[in-house]
Formats: C-alpha cells, sequence, structure tokens
C-alpha cells in the first residue's frame, strides 16, 4: 500500500472530478426521479381507467429488472431503435426511469396511508376531488413519506456507481482508473472512495433520522 | 418484434447465466442471513464492543455502493496475494453487503417484541429458551419475513453485478449474446425476460405473505 504516491495531487484531482460528476449526475436523477415518481403516483393513487393500470404494469416491470441493465439498455441498445444518448445522459435516463418506479410506490402508498374518512369528510363538506387532494391528502402523505424518500435517494447516490459500466467519468470509474496504474494504490484509493461515498450518504441519512424523529 | 432465433440459437447460454444467477442469488442470501442474524445479536447485546462492531459494520456497508464492496474483494485481495474469480468475489461482496441489511431488519424485528412480552413469560415460570422459542421468535419472524423477503429480490437483481466483474451470471452472459449477435436491443430484451421469470413470481409471493402476517395480527 502506497497512500502518498496514491494520493497525489494529480490523482486526488482526478478522482474528486469523478466525486463532482457523481454528484452531478445524482442531483439531476433525484430531481427528475421525483418528479417522474410523484406524478406517476398520483395517477395511480387516482385509480384512472386504462393509464393508472398500465403505468402499474410499466412500475412493476422496472422495479424488476436490475438497474444495471436498464443502464446497459439506456447506452446500447436505444441506438438501435434511432436514439443515441451519451454515457451521462443514459445514466440519468436510467436512473429517472427505475427510481421513478420506486419513488412512486412511495408517493402511492404515502397517500394510500390517508384515512379513507378524512377524504370522505373532506367532499362532503363541499371540497372538489382535486382539492381534497391537494388540501388534505397531499400535505398529511408528504410528511409521511420523506423518511422513505430519503432512503431512495441514498441508494440513487450509491446507484450512480453501477455507471462505471458505461465509462462514465464518476466517482468510481476514475478511482478504478487510478487503482490501476499501481497495484499498490488499490486498496487507498477503494478507500477514499468509499470515504467519500459514506460521508455524503451518513449525512443524508442523519438529516433522515431528524426529519423522522420530528414527523412521528 | 423481436428475434427469437436468438433465443434458441443461444438458450443454452442465456440457461447458464440464469442458473448462475440464482445460484449466487441463494449462497449470498443464505451467507448473509448468518452473517446478518449475528450482527444483529452484537448490536442488541449489551457487551459494548460488540454493539460497537455491529453498528460500524452496517452503517459502514449501508452507505457504501454494492459494487464498491465487491471492487474490495475482486481488486484489492489480488494485491496481497489472494486471488478469487468474479464468481467468489461477487458472490462474497454480495453477502457482505447485503448482510448489513439483514441485520437491520433482524434486529428491528427482535426489538419489536415489548420487553413487558418476555417478562411476563420468564415470571410465569418459562425459562430463557422457552421464552425466545414461544413469545419473542414467532413474533419477530412475522416483522422480519418481509423485509428478508425483500432482501432475496434485491439480490436477485443485484447479482448482475457479478457482470462487471466477469463473475458468469446472467448479465454477463446475456452481454456476451449481444456482442455476438450485434442484436443488442433483442438481447437485452430477452436478459429482461429472463430477470423478469424470477423477480416477478418472488415479489408476488413476497406481497401474499405480508398480507397474510398482517392479517394474522
Amino acid at each position: 500500500m502506497d497512500f502518498a504516491n496514491a494520493f497525489s495531487s494529480d490523482n486526488l484531482l482526478f478522482i474528486l472530478d469523478g466525486f463532482y460528476m457523481t454528484l452531478k449526475v445524482a442531483f439531476i436523477s433525484i430531481v427528475l426521479s421525483f418528479i417522474l415518481g410523484s406524478v406517476v403516483g398520483a395517477v395511480r393513487y387516482m385509480k384512472l381507467p386504462v393509464l393508472s393500470p398500465a403505468l402499474g404494469l410499466i412500475v412493476e416491470v422496472l422495479r424488476n429488472l436490475p438497474l444495471l441493465l436498464i443502464i446497459f439498455f439506456a447506452r446500447f441498445a436505444l441506438p438501435d431503435i434511432g436514439i443515441q444518448l451519451g454515457p451521462m445522459n443514459a445514466t440519468i435516463v436510467a436512473l429517472t426511469l427505475f427510481e421513478g418506479a420506486m419513488i412512486s410506490e412511495i408517493v402511492r402508498s404515502g397517500l394510500n396511508s390517508i384515512d379513507k374518512g378524512q377524504i370522505e369528510a373532506a367532499r362532503s363538506s363541499g371540497l372538489g376531488y382535486l382539492q381534497t387532494l391537494w388540501h388534505i391528502v397531499l400535505p398529511q402523505g408528504l410528511r409521511r413519506m420523506v423518511p422513505p424518500l430519503v432512503s431512495q435517494f441514498i441508494s440513487l447516490l450509491k446507484d450512480t456507481s453501477l455507471a462505471v459500466v458505461i465509462s462514465l467519468p464518476e466517482l468510481m470509474n476514475q478511482s478504478k482508473i487510478v487503482s490501476a496504474q499501481n497495484q499498490n494504490y488499490v486498496i487507498p484509493v477503494l478507500l477514499l472512495a468509499a470515504v467519500l461515498y459514506f460521508a455524503v450518504n451518513y449525512a443524508l441519512s442523519l438529516v433522515a433520522r431528524r426529519l423522522e424523529a420530528r414527523i412521528v | 418484434m423481436p428475434d427469437f432465433s436468438i433465443l434458441t440459437e443461444y438458450f443454452d447460454v442465456y440457461l447458464e447465466g440464469f442458473l448462475n444467477t440464482i445460484y449466487a442469488s441463494v449462497l449470498a442470501l443464505l451467507g448473509s442471513f448468518a452473517l446478518g442474524t449475528v450482527l444483529a445479536v452484537f448490536r442488541i447485546s449489551s457487551v459494548k464492543p460488540l454493539q460497537w462492531l455491529g453498528t460500524v459494520y452496517v452503517e459502514f456497508i449501508r452507505n457504501i455502493p454494492l459494487l464498491l464492496v465487491v471492487y474490495l474483494f475482486y481488486l484489492s485481495l489480488p494485491t496481497i496475494g489472494i486471488t478469487l474469480n468474479g464468481f467468489v468475489s461477487g458472490t462474497i461482496g454480495l453477502t457482505v453487503y447485503t448482510a448489513a441489511f439483514i441485520a437491520e431488519a433482524i434486529r428491528a424485528g427482535i426489538l419489536s417484541v415489548s420487553k413487558g412480552q418476555s417478562e411476563a413469560a420468564l415470571s410465569s415460570g418459562l425459562t430463557y429458551v422457552q421464552t425466545m422459542r414461544y413469545v419473542v421468535l414467532p413474533q419477530a419472524i412475522k416483522i422480519v419475513i418481509p423485509p428478508l423477503s425483500n432482501q432475496f429480490i434485491n439480490l436477485v437483481k443485484n447479482s448482475s453485478v457479478l457482470s462487471v466483474i466477469a463473475g458468469l451470471d446472467l448479465m454477463y452472459f446475456g452481454d456476451r449474446v449481444a456482442s455476438k449477435t450485434y442484436a443488442t436491443f433483442d438481447t437485452y430484451i430477452f436478459i429482461a425476460v429472463f430477470y423478469l421469470a424470477l423477480t416477478l413470481p418472488l415479489s408476488y409471493a413476497a406481497l401474499r405473505l405480508e398480507r397474510r402476517l398482517a392479517k394474522q395480527g
């Protein structure tokens, strides 16, 4: 193990570049998958004819596939039907679809957890269906969704490492490249990557725990 | 319409990967169940160093990517003279990673049974083992089974990381078919169907089991 040379300034900068890419891709995918998941979850909750069951089927398929396959698919199979995506866009698309499916289930069960009596009460006191959703169901449902959402975001951040298979220059990929220079670099570099991932995720999970304590 | 001749021509290749995926998932489930139980017991024990060890393990592993855990075994061990093939180091990585999640599920299950119950059982004359066997564990298992079955589904999906280190799993062989036939789209669809053939029935069974256990109260 050669910590001094493994962590030369060039190597460190190279790895930190990857860390920045990881954070960037994770942030964009968190925002997009949250939007997608909320819309899909709400539509499934409303039990619209045709649309809700169709989305339900897509969600079930996506949730039951390995994310790695979806990433490969976005990068290497979509060109067969005329959609060319670079490594970063392919990763974002794959993460958004997969985590969006996961998030839609969190949103749906959050909305479902609101007592039907409350909805009936709101409706009979004169609120419309959408008003009831917006003023009664959503504020309470959202509060219950926060803890599982944060753990899903942690999963998403960890899952960005899978983009190594399509050579996205993120933390895992850059660490692997540096560690391939010299076999004495492998353990120090992998440990550094572990510490970086751990730091972000642990911070997120502390936030989740505080939110959980405040809400419940 | 996908080209089914790929499926018939390379069926043996797909099948070998499919079976290896099942094999790796089952091995990792058994291993992580054993390791997870030990870790859960460590975390609820009154011995401080064991508590500390269990907590550090679970918190550290849960917050780093599975792929990194797998690389730690696949890339680091050779530098200290231990070389494992992709399948073995991948399965060990899966076991080590999943154990952290299973430990949390088991710990939550045991803690969910209120202390008053075991105290009542003990004071009504049951021994410690009887209390565990007849009072605590039957209730704890109901809490533990749903997250455990979900972990198994996750294991099947997560085992696809074996393909990154030539672990001979379904994703690995499927990808080889893709590079041979150049029909990437169709080949990947078939890989997806093989995965779904495993995970959809498992998800359905897990959901039913969860509902049945919830109904029993």
